[in-house]
């Protein structure tokens, strides 16, 4: 592989990314299933950079999965999507932050829409006006959490207090980096390195001492897909994908994957313990699975934070041995001592994948 | 095990580095006009088998040139041998020939 | 006095037509922006379809130059020209001029970069080359093999790279690719009788005199295979082969395969010289970017600006015999011209005006 063809595309591949003054909104999913690295994400910016960093109280979701899986109609995502452009106006912000791929894929998604139909802006401005009374202004500037911590990505190590990089060995760890289609699938000049080769987390990973994997099904879909995954029918479908995902890294050895959008992170961390238990396979070493991590969990390990604050109990795939391996301390005694003193609970053991 | 209501789904791509294509690789030896056939579908037309069945020899061909046998092996008694499809055949493929090879190896 | 022409790009188009014109009795000057004459022919050993030797045309063509006593001008950098009264001068870099009452356009193509067909991987996978540098690696009589020094076992051609594809600005048909396509599985063969070599394409436009026996050819005697389908991407394996990923559009199914070596049939687009030579000139493009002729039918040869005239690839995609044929038709344009017949009489519902150049 040679990595001047690959730098020469990134080259090609860059956007503008505001620096401050962020108007962010969170992720349905995320929030409710991994919502340290939301957490974490604000906590980097505002306290780790220093920026200002807003959120609206009454956002709501951006319909994506009800859009996406085909029961919110394209008139009702729009209004909508208008509605929290109308709300930032309000809070006067103009650079949009959403937390979620699929967020990010439908804000751009309209935006170009407006752009080749004006008459459908204007439709929509028409109905938020009559639902709502409200109105808007197009936002100045749309990057996906990630890059905005691509943007930092230097900042961020040069405060980080571990690199990715296997603490027995001196190695870099091998990572497989997953951007979720929504990123830059549909618009490949709205993602960081475009669509073939897309660089943001490559960027982040590379910068943090880490060592990319480029393995044959990378640019194959986590298995999300919103109405495989959605309809108990389709599943098979939708573990399928992972699966094929797996068995290609497989021989690279990866020490973990990082990944940007809600879904990746759930579906190829679940469907580790699932195929465990359908096929009896596992991924990884020992038994263990391949660790996953949003890019925020992995800024929030080499910062140094506790993995427990960064949510890391909420994995499949047991962190542990990552942590080992990076030398990361832990305590593995509050690993479900909850945020205000609630007991989380401790989780079963599977039969099959080995988890800590 | 636990049984989720549903199973990994089989992937539909065909998987050329694995498949098997000696099938293919004997008939081609034996019976170069093989190589030929560019799947114009001349022959399965007038097929009194393909009227009836889902017997195709343009599909037979194609399948076994990508090791994809399973049909084939399951099908290729139904041609009785007539000879039509070799009288309308554009690119001169000895299909009685390619069928007969590839009989012999799908005993 | 001898009537002037100056021919623009000394690839076979600028040579054929020089030689016609110099025959016709006219005072040529071969203007060509490299050191040497014979342009992309240079570059290719054999030719299809009959596989003879490439610099066999190179030298028919060189001969033709130098009975004509064509005034060859080599490195040669054109910077402005101007038209007086039926009278164009061209200016050089080195600050030479050249008179002429007609001009002879035969910029020709560039190669399509391949990198721009990003999800292919060129420039990145290090066993994905085009179809020009398997034709050096012929040229030059190196040994076939893959970045890792192997002999590869398994070929994966990719026809319409940078052709009939929007993606890449580029919707219509390169011409020579398939039957390049075809000759090279051959040669490949011929060098490497146990590969398997695989043709992935859209339609075989074998359209050619001879090309459908080549291709017949590359079937029954050398065992070349032919999957219909349009490469979607290519990836690359764990040992450095590359995986390829296709809709089998016969079986109705995708499939995937791993090759040792892809070659990329990379087309044909306008040249650099083209666009250059075209803007000084006021000449009109053609919605594929290559120039637009004054008639689709009638009048291949003649250009929106009367005097000037075009020939070979520089208005399309066209193989060597299709260009040989066109720079001899070019020259009779000319000489029609230069004689004083007037060729605009006969323009029929062309939708180009012929314009004085200022
Ligand atoms: S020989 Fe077989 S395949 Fe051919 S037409 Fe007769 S029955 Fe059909
Ligand atoms: S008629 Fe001949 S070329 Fe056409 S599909 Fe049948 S065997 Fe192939
Ligand atoms: S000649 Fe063949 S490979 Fe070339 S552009 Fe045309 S169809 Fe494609």
């Amino acid at each position: 592989m040679n990595i001047d063809g690959k730098i020469a595309i990134w080259k090609d591949y860059q956007k503008h990314i505001a620096a401050d003054k962020y108007f962010y909104v969170r992720s349905c999913v995320r929030q409710n299933f991994f919502p340290g690295s939301e957490t974490t994400f604000l906590r980097i910016l505002r306290e780790e950079l220093g920026k200002d960093v807003y959120e609206h109280p009454c956002h709501t979701t951006c319909t994506g999965i009800g859009y996406h899986g085909d029961i919110v109609p394209l008139d009702t995502m729009m209004t909508v999507v208008a509605r929290q452009f109308a709300l930032m106006t309000e809070a006067g912000y103009e650079n949009l932050v959403p937390s979620c791929i699929t967020s990010f894929g439908i804000y751009t998604e309209v935006l170009d829409t407006w752009h080749h139909f004006p008459e459908t802006e204007a439709r929509v401005r028409e109905y938020l006006k009559k639902a709502t009374g409200r109105e808007f202004k197009i936002p100045a500037n749309i990057a996906h959490a990630s890059d905005v911590v691509y943007k930092f990505r230097n900042e961020i190590s040069a405060k980080a207090k571990y690199k990715l990089v296997n603490q027995h060995t001196g190695k870099p760890l091998k990572v497989v980096e997953h951007i979720g289609c929504h990123y830059s699938k549909m618009f490949p000049d709205k993602g960081i390195g475009g669509a073939e080769y897309p660089y943001v987390l490559i960027g982040m990973v590379n910068d943090w001492g880490g060592e990319i994997v480029d393995y044959p099904e990378r640019r194959h879909c986590c298995g999300f897909g919103f109405r495989q995954y959605l309809v108990q029918a389709n599943r098979g479908y939708s573990i399928a994908c992972s699966h094929k995902k797996f068995e290609s890294m497989q021989p690279y050895k990866p020490d973990m994957i990082i990944t940007n959008c809600p879904g990746c992170p759930m579906f190829l961390d679940k469907w580790q313990y699932a195929i465990a238990e359908m096929e009896g396979k596992t991924y990884g070493e020992n038994g263990q699975g391949i660790p996953v991590f949003t890019y925020e969990e992995v800024a929030g390990l080499i910062l140094g934070y506790n993995p427990w604050d960064l949510g890391l109990q909420t994995h499949q795939v047991s962190c542990e041995p990552l942590l080992d391996k990076i030398g990361i301390p832990y305590n593995a005694a509050e690993k479900y001592d909850g945020v205000n003193g609630i007991k989380l609970g401790k989780p079963e053991k599977p039969a099959v994948l080995q988890c800590v | 095990m636990v049984d989720f209501g549903y199973k990994i789904a089989k992937d539909r791509q065909i998987d050329f580095d694995k498949n098997d294509r000696s099938i293919a690789q004997y008939v081609r030896k034996h019976e170069p006009t093989f190589n030929l056939c560019i799947s114009c579908g001349t022959c399965a037309a007038t097929c009194t088998a393909r009227q009836f069945t889902d017997f195709s020899l343009r599909k037979y061909i194609l399948l076994l040139r990508r090791g994809e046998n399973k049909e084939v092996i399951e099908n290729i008694h139904k041609c009785m041998l007539c000879g039509k499809c070799q009288l309308v055949c554009p690119m001169g493929v000895n299909t009685r020939g390619v069928i007969y090879r590839i009989m012999e190896m799908c005993i | 006095m001898k009537k002037k022409v100056i021919v623009i790009g000394g690839g076979i188009a600028g040579m054929e037509s020089s030689a016609h014109l110099a025959a016709l009795g006219y005072e040529v000057t071969l203007l060509e922006k490299s050191d040497k004459l014979g342009g992309h022919l240079l570059n290719w050993e054999k030719l299809f379809p009959t596989m003879r030797m490439g610099k066999d045309v190179v030298t028919f063509l060189n001969e033709g130059i130098e009975k004509g006593k064509v005034h060859v001008v080599c490195n040669a950098n054109i910077t402005s020209a101007i038209q007086k009264n039926n009278q164009f001068s061209v200016f050089l870099e080195n600050n030479t001029t050249y008179l002429a009452d007609a001009i002879l356009v035969t910029t020709g193509y560039d190669l399509f970069d391949a990198r721009r067909k990003e999800e292919y991987g060129y420039g990145i996978y290090n066993n994905v080359i085009t179809s020009a540098e398997l034709e050096g690696i012929f040229l030059n009589g190196f040994q076939i093999v893959t970045a890792e020094g192997n002999a590869p076992k398994r070929i994966g051609i990719v026809h319409c790279v940078g052709s009939r594809d929007e993606k890449t600005g580029n919707t219509y048909c390169s011409k020579v690719c398939c039957v390049t396509a075809v000759k090279q599985s051959i040669e490949i063969k011929e060098r490497l009788p146990d590969a398997e070599v695989y043709c992935f394409y859209m339609d075989m436009r074998m359209f050619g005199m001879h090309f459908e026996a080549l291709y017949r050819e590359a079937q029954e005697k050398w065992g070349v295979n032919f999957i219909r389908g349009r490469l979607s991407e290519a990836c690359e394996n764990i040992d450095g082969s590359v995986l390829v990923k296709v809709e089998d559009t016969l079986a109705g199914k995708p499939l995937k395969m791993s090759v040792d070596l892809l070659v990329l049939m990379v087309g044909i687009e306008p040249s650099a010289g083209t666009k250059q030579v075209g803007k000084m000139l006021n000449l009109q493009f053609g919605v594929n970017r290559f120039f637009k002729t004054a008639d689709q039918h009638t009048l291949t040869n003649v250009s929106n600006v009367k005097g000037v005239f075009f020939a070979g690839t520089c208005t399309g995609p066209k193989t060597i015999t299709n260009t040989i044929t066109d720079a001899r038709a070019a020259a009779s344009t000319i000489a029609n011209y230069l004689s004083g017949h007037e060729i605009d009489d006969r323009i029929m519902a062309s939708d180009i005006q012929l314009v004085a150049l200022w």
